[in-house]
């Protein structure tokens, strides 16, 4: 962030961020960016958000760490014990530690909702954008198109795609991506048609800017706040959709640790063995809380139109 | 609308222009359909599991396994056999599952009612619950009952609705013996009461089998009020919104100063003006209910179209998951188009 020509360190980083002369575009996106931050950070729900998907990161980052045993490693010796000090919460059916379990499974939730919205930005964005710019025929196919897929409610949509596809964690993946789209352009569409008019489009066009340049360097600005605010809370379903999958033995596959298949392994053992329902549940409960708290905040911040 | 105009009433004029629009909307619902069978098709078509086996079983020999995939016109172009497809489903042939050897539609018949007594319950809970409770918070936005409800809504957003349902399980029925185990009515009463609604409970009053009635609502109300929660969330969200734009316009302001009381701006007033909103919310509460129940379901061995759909996957029994898949996609396009209309009929300004 320091540049040599401004030399924000002589007068300090925080004047630099915050003096109204803003002589640069970096200074000038430095400053947005702080603005945002100290937005967020007002909003204390917004931080419990954060702070909650940050230590999730952290646990998916520094799993071996963090866990207690090796969460592969079966022992039927010491099979569904209850939680106690060596076995923070308890071991499952193969005699697996749960906590370690649950550490490693972070790593699979944080892959699967990342994944997916590595996906479903792109597509979403290009098809709704194109769609709201050039508008026409065009716009109606995309349109229709993304109705169909908005008609089905997502799991069940999920669910036959994850079913056509077999199960795994790259097809539920996959199978996510197919329901989660539609929303985004239908969203980028709409922001879109707010400046599809506008002077300094035509002005673009004028000058001879195609349609790739006009969207990438005009409509993906104006579509990314909202896009992400979207897709933040989008997470949550995320990760609710796969758990479901997980549940319904459509997702990651044994022996990997995935929480919605810790929880649906633990279903036999339900009223015997409390702690592995119980935990993986909490798990799920908690990380969908933290996107959903976060996505409220970053629309305060990002997308104050939608209050 | 301005304060004391008489209520709408929906003219000859604007019964035209709905027709119109109406006929508009059914041309996108017939693309929507289209599109939904094209999706099932693919589907059914991606399967990696090979049909002909499913049904011959891997011993049979080629000639047998040649035939089958003659009867079945895999040997035919995909265009032909996506047509024929539709005239199968046109004619509400889903085929047959090989799972319990019944047609699909004949199954789907069977299973459906409890899925609709489940939703509705559900959506019921919901309602109920919701509404009063985003209007509360909407109007004490800021104080602890707003909290409560925020709170409420972004915890019911963020549960996984099978773990709730399991910990439901856990709490009142192995640990405080509160609620029964599965299906939809006890052991003794199964089978006493069939028909007319195949909505166990009110058949079971229509009939007067009281006890039949009792056990049948014991059933129900657990799974109903987890299915419920997630509602609830949903439906106090939107109405909270709905209910604070509302607020913030000038006629509230009007009826203030007229001398209204805060009953009757809030109710009388705003809740008026909101009421189509809310139906439109409340309608496609029940699409995503559709999603739910295939869990609940599942965890509460409720014997409805979503355990069906389930117990078909667990099995491969394709042309049931996509007999199911189709029917609540029918459901969802059917009630997003009975929401366009009523919109439309009930809210002046789309005129």
């Amino acid at each position: 962030m320091t540049d040599a020509s401004q030399n924000p360190g002589r007068r300090g980083l925080r004047a630099w961020l915050v003096e109204e002369d803003v002589t640069s575009h970096r200074q000038a996106v430095a400053q947005g960016a702080y603005r945002g931050l100290v937005g967020l950070t007002s909003s204390p729900i917004a931080v419990i958000g954060l702070v909650i998907v940050i230590l999730l990161v952290l646990a998916a980052a520094f799993a071996p760490w963090i866990a207690t045993h090796d969460p592969y490693r079966q022992d039927l010796s010491r099979t569904l014990l209850p939680p106690s000090a060596a076995n923070w919460m308890g071991t499952d059916d193969l005699g697996r530690d749960v906590w370690s379990r649950l550490v490693y499974g972070s790593r699979t939730t944080l892959y699967i909702t990342m994944l997916v919205t590595v996906i479903v930005a792109p597509i979403g964005f290009l098809i709704g954008a194109v769609s709201g710019y050039v508008g026409g025929w065009l716009d109606t196919v995309l349109m229709r198109l993304t109705d169909i897929f908005l008609a089905f409610p997502s799991l069940v949509l999920a669910l036959a795609f994850s079913a056509a596809l077999g199960p795994g964690i790259g097809n539920a993946v996959l199978a996510i991506a197919l329901t989660i789209w539609p929303p985004v352009a239908r969203l980028a569409r709409a922001e879109t048609l707010t400046v599809r008019g506008s002077d300094y489009l035509a002005s673009a066009r004028l000058q001879g800017a195609g349609l790739g340049r006009v969207l990438w360097w005009h409509l993906v600005p104006i579509c990314l706040p909202s896009i992400i605010v979207r897709l933040t809370l989008n997470m949550a379903s995320v990760i609710l959709t796969a758990a479901g999958l997980g549940f319904l033995g459509l997702g990651a596959q044994p022996p990997i640790a995935e929480w919605g298949a810790m929880a649906a392994a633990g279903r036999q053992y339900l009223i015997d063995a409390w702690w592995l329902t119980t935990f993986p549940g909490l798990a799920i409960l908690l990380v969908s809380l933290a996107f959903n708290l976060l996505g409220d905040g970053l629309r305060d911040v990002l997308d104050p139109r939608s209050g | 609308m301005t304060v004391g105009s008489p209520p709408y009433r929906p003219d000859g004029r604007a019964w035209l222009s709905a027709a119109r629009k109406v006929g508009t909307s059914l041309s996108v619902v017939a693309i929507t359909l289209f599109g939904l069978l094209v999706i099932t098709f693919v589907v059914g078509r991606m399967v990696p599991a090979d049909p002909v086996i499913a049904i011959i079983g891997d011993q049979a020999d080629q000639a047998a396994y040649d035939r089958v995939y003659q009867e079945l016109g895999l040997d035919r172009p995909l265009v032909v056999q996506f047509g024929t497809y539709v005239r199968d489903i046109a004619t509400l042939d889903f085929g047959r599952s090989h799972l319990s050897r019944n047609e699909v539609a004949t199954d789907l018949a069977r299973v459906f009612p409890a899925t609709v007594e489940l939703a509705t319950a559900a959506l019921l809970i919901g309602t109920l619950l919701g509404v009063p409770l985003g209007v509360v918070a909407a109007v004490r936005r800021g104080t602890w009952i707003d909290q409560v409800a925020r709170v409420v809504g972004l915890v019911g957003y963020s549960t996984p609705i099978f773990w709730l349902g399991m910990i439901v399980i856990l709490i009142f029925y192995a640990g405080l013996g509160w609620i029964p185990a599965g299906n939809r009515v006890g052991l003794y009463y199964e089978g006493l009461v069939e028909g007319p609604t195949g909505f166990l409970v009110l058949d079971a009053v229509l009939a007067a089998e009281w006890d039949v009635a009792k056990s049948a609502l014991g059933h129900l109300v657990a799974p109903a009020l987890v299915l419920g929660w997630a509602n609830t969330a949903y439906i106090s969200r939107m109405s909270r919104s709905f209910m604070l734009e509302q607020l913030n316009q000038e006629y509230i302001l009007t009826a203030r100063a007229k001398g209204a009381t805060n009953n009757s701006v809030i109710w009388r007033h705003a809740f008026a003006n909101m009421r189509v909103q809310l139906l439109t919310v409340i309608a496609l509460a029940y699409c995503g209910l559709l999603d739910g129940t295939v869990l609940i379901e599942t965890v509460f061995g409720w014997p409805g179209l979503g355990q069906y759909l389930t117990t078909a996957l667990f099995f491969a029994d394709m042309n049931a998951v996509l007999g199911a898949v189709l029917l609540i996609g029918l459901i969802s396009v059917g009630i997003n188009l009975l929401c366009d209309v009523a919109y439309r009929l009930l809210d002046p300004r789309t005129k």
